[in-house]
């Protein structure tokens, strides 16, 4: 009974899913915009057609959206373009403002819309991280305190007074990536930023991402890239015309993530279908670790293990399955086809209505970064004949400790001793 | 009790949205000030003679405006024309300066407006910092010229902050409300150069108040740059001078000038706050 009493008595902090407080908190979040094109940018236009500002068409950008998100938690966001993911952050981060709806948040906010925004070309190194800083709502004493913080993390400390105009773009993302680590803020936004940079800031980046899991701080991430919510996220919900069509673990949001796209895919490859268009359609493509889950890392070292299942629309004959992995780069790395392996006496077809699983495990020299995978059917075993090809149908991330130099990691054995002399 | 819950649990709060001064107080004001002395630095590190160009306007008007009134339409019965006339050119191009370069302000910030979390004011105000930076630098050579050009320092010199005062009020006033409307309408910086060239020759600069013809002075009393420059002639050029009340003829006639300046202060106050929200999807 005192239980009740105390909570009762103490409604705030408002508790989450997992009896943790709420970092975030929508509720019915609405929002439209008027269709470009009929925007009326001249005082002519206004008086030309007066009426014309009543009857705007409308383009719902949000259609009552509510979430929570716990504190401490990472929430991805996930959408197509055009779904409304980057709408909703922009509400969030107080750039738009909602027609409808309701937003909390606990503690302060640093949205980072994009890396480096704000930075002011002219200025120095020093200049712009103090100018963020107190972007980001730090007092301009606690802004120029942490400026060897940022300066350390993005190993610029030699370039503080260089004007960032004379930076090579490597150094900027560094610096924004930096200024957005140290701001300290309690609860981070961040749309896209983490495909930028070379693999080893790619590491970096995801080594600061798990250290920053557990540290308390609530991130929200917003991305079309599943795998970013996958690697990071705890939960996470997937818009679709500006409503939630999915809330979860990132594992089945990115399922339906994958679903929607390859719906889309269907509805295009129909209108062509009368004009020979693909036979065969990708249903589902991932990487499993050697316990048989799912996973979007590969640890440095261990097999990759590429799944992926087919359905075929029309008989296809004699096919040849194959993947190609290709790296950050977009050098294709190594490539592998097979055929399908059948008893003896059934006939090498792909049936119409009947699906296929592909499996392939590939020993691993790989070095550390960010790999894609190509998927493709080609049919009669022909070189040429291709019935689907699907570019970067998955990517996955191999990820080790030890720095290393080259596209590869071989074995090798090596050793410098002192010679007897 | 559980580790995984956080030492601190930090309480909702409503999120208001954009705003012209969203975020805080104390945020607005730095921001204010780191914006304006990096607007200041850019304008002179760019430069080769950096400060000295902030004078050579001023001064190249002035020089031809010398010439065309004293040596070609001879303004005659004007005590010290010349230093009256730089110290309203000098005040005059800071307004115009400051209202023309905001007009496209906000516009040309898009990046942070779009992007970033960031109050609005702060942008045009950012400006009108600049602006009056750069106007007090520039009343250094002028007051060593009216110095230079006999004139004795009075007590009344000690009210320039007044002056000064008045001129920023409207400053700012008119630049938010271009830097508002620009974001909507594209034709304000149009309209805006032509006004500048209205408002020159509208405003008793090139000449005193009680020189211009009685429908002219009729004109000005609209213009709410009047009173401030027919009252820095008398408090800093001229004590014979009549103030500001006095030289367009009593209260009832001045204070349509007043009415005026207030009606452009409210004005901007309620452009700005209708429009700031909205700037980030305008654009």
């Amino acid at each position: 009974m005192a239980v009740d009493v105390s909570t009762a008595a103490a409604p705030a902090p408002s508790p989450g899913v997992a009896g943790r407080s709420l970092a975030i908190d929508v509720r019915g979040l609405e929002k439209s915009f008027r269709l470009p094109g009929q925007k009326i940018d001249s005082l002519k236009e206004r008086v030309l057609h007066p009426t014309i500002s009543r009857d705007f068409s409308q383009l719902r950008a949000l259609d009552g959206i509510s979430f929570e998100v716990n504190q401490g938690e990472f929430f991805g966001i996930v959408g197509r373009n055009g779904s409304g993911k980057s709408t909703l952050l922009k509400v969030l981060a107080s750039i738009y403002r909602a027609d409808a709806g309701l937003v909390r948040m606990a503690g302060r906010l640093a949205p980072f819309i994009e890396l480096g925004v704000g930075f002011n070309m002219e200025l120095t190194a020093r200049e712009n991280v103090q100018l963020n800083g107190v972007m980001m709502g730090l007092t301009r004493k606690e802004a120029a305190r942490r400026l060897d913080a940022v300066l350390d993390f993005a190993e610029l400390n030699e370039f503080v007074d260089l004007k960032l105009k004379n930076y090579s773009s490597g150094m900027l993302v560094r610096l924004g990536f930096s200024v957005m680590i140290q701001a300290d803020a309690d609860i981070l936004l961040i749309d896209e930023v983490l495909a930028v940079g070379d693999a080893s800031f790619q590491q970096k980046c995801a080594d600061v991402f798990h250290d920053l899991r557990g540290s308390g701080k609530t991130l929200v991430l917003v991305t079309h890239d599943m795998n970013a919510v996958d690697a990071y996220c705890h939960r996470a919900i997937l818009l679709d015309h500006g409503q939630i069509v999915h809330e979860g673990n990132p594992q089945e949001v990115g399922r339906h993530y994958l679903r929607l796209n390859f719906e889309r895919g269907e509805t295009s490859s129909a209108a062509q279908a009368s004009a020979g268009g693909p036979a065969v359609r990708l249903v589902d493509i991932w990487l499993e670790d050697a316990a048989g889950e799912r996973t979007n890392s590969v640890e440095l070292d261990d097999d990759i293990r590429l799944r992926a299942i087919v359905e075929a629309d029309r008989d296809t004959p004699a096919p040849t399955f194959a993947f190609l992995l290709s790296n950050a780069d977009g050098v294709h790395v190594f490539g592998t086809a097979t055929q399908l392996k059948r008893e003896a006496g059934e006939p090498d077809l792909l049936a119409a209505g009947s699906r296929a699983k592909v499996s392939a495990r590939i020993l691993n020299p790989l070095g550390s970064g960010r790999y894609f995978v190509d998927f493709g059917v080609n049919r009669e075993h022909s070189q040429t004949d291709n019935v689907i090809w699907v570019s970067k149908a998955a990517d996955f991330v191999i990820y080790g400790t030890q720095a290393q130099t080259g596209l590869i990691a071989l074995e090798n054995e090596f050793e410098a001793v002192i010679e007897d002399g | 009790m559980s580790v995984a819950v956080r030492e601190r649990d930090l309480p909702l709060r409503d999120v208001q949205g954009p705003s012209a001064v969203g975020g805080g107080s104390r945020r607005f004001f730095d921001l204010l000030l780191l914006i304006s002395i990096t607007d200041f630095k850019k304008t002179y590190y760019g430069t080769v003679l950096g400060y000295f160009w902030s004078l050579v306007r001023p001064a190249v008007m002035f020089s031809v405006l010398l010439v065309v009134f004293t040596q070609i339409f001879r303004l005659s019965g004007v005590a010290h024309y010349p230093v009256l006339l730089l110290l309203g050119i000098v005040f005059f191009t800071a307004f115009q300066e400051v209202t023309s370069t905001a007009v496209t302000s906000v516009v040309a910030n898009e990046g942070i407006v779009r992007k970033t979390q960031f109050p609005r004011l702060v942008i045009p105000l950012a400006t009108v910092m600049t602006g009056i930076f750069n106007l007090l630098l520039n009343l250094i050579p002028v007051f060593i010229f009216i110095l230079a050009f006999g004139i004795a320092p009075m007590w009344t010199w000690l009210l320039l902050p007044l002056i000064l005062l008045a001129l920023i009020g409207v400053t700012t006033a008119v630049a938010l409300i271009l830097s508002a409307l620009y974001v909507r309408f594209r034709d304000v910086a149009i309209i805006w150069g032509v006004m500048g060239t209205v408002l020159l020759y509208g405003s008793p600069i090139l000449y005193p108040f009680d020189k211009a013809p009685e429908k002219v002075q009729t004109a000005l009393l609209f213009n709410p740059l009047t009173p401030i420059f027919t009252q820095s002639r008398q408090w800093i050029i001229d004590p014979s001078a009549p103030n500001a009340v006095a030289a367009v003829g009593g209260w009832a006639r001045f204070s349509i000038s007043v009415f005026v300046y207030a009606a452009i202060c409210v004005t901007a106050v309620w452009i700005f706050r209708r429009e700031a929200p909205r700037i980030a999807e305008d654009l």
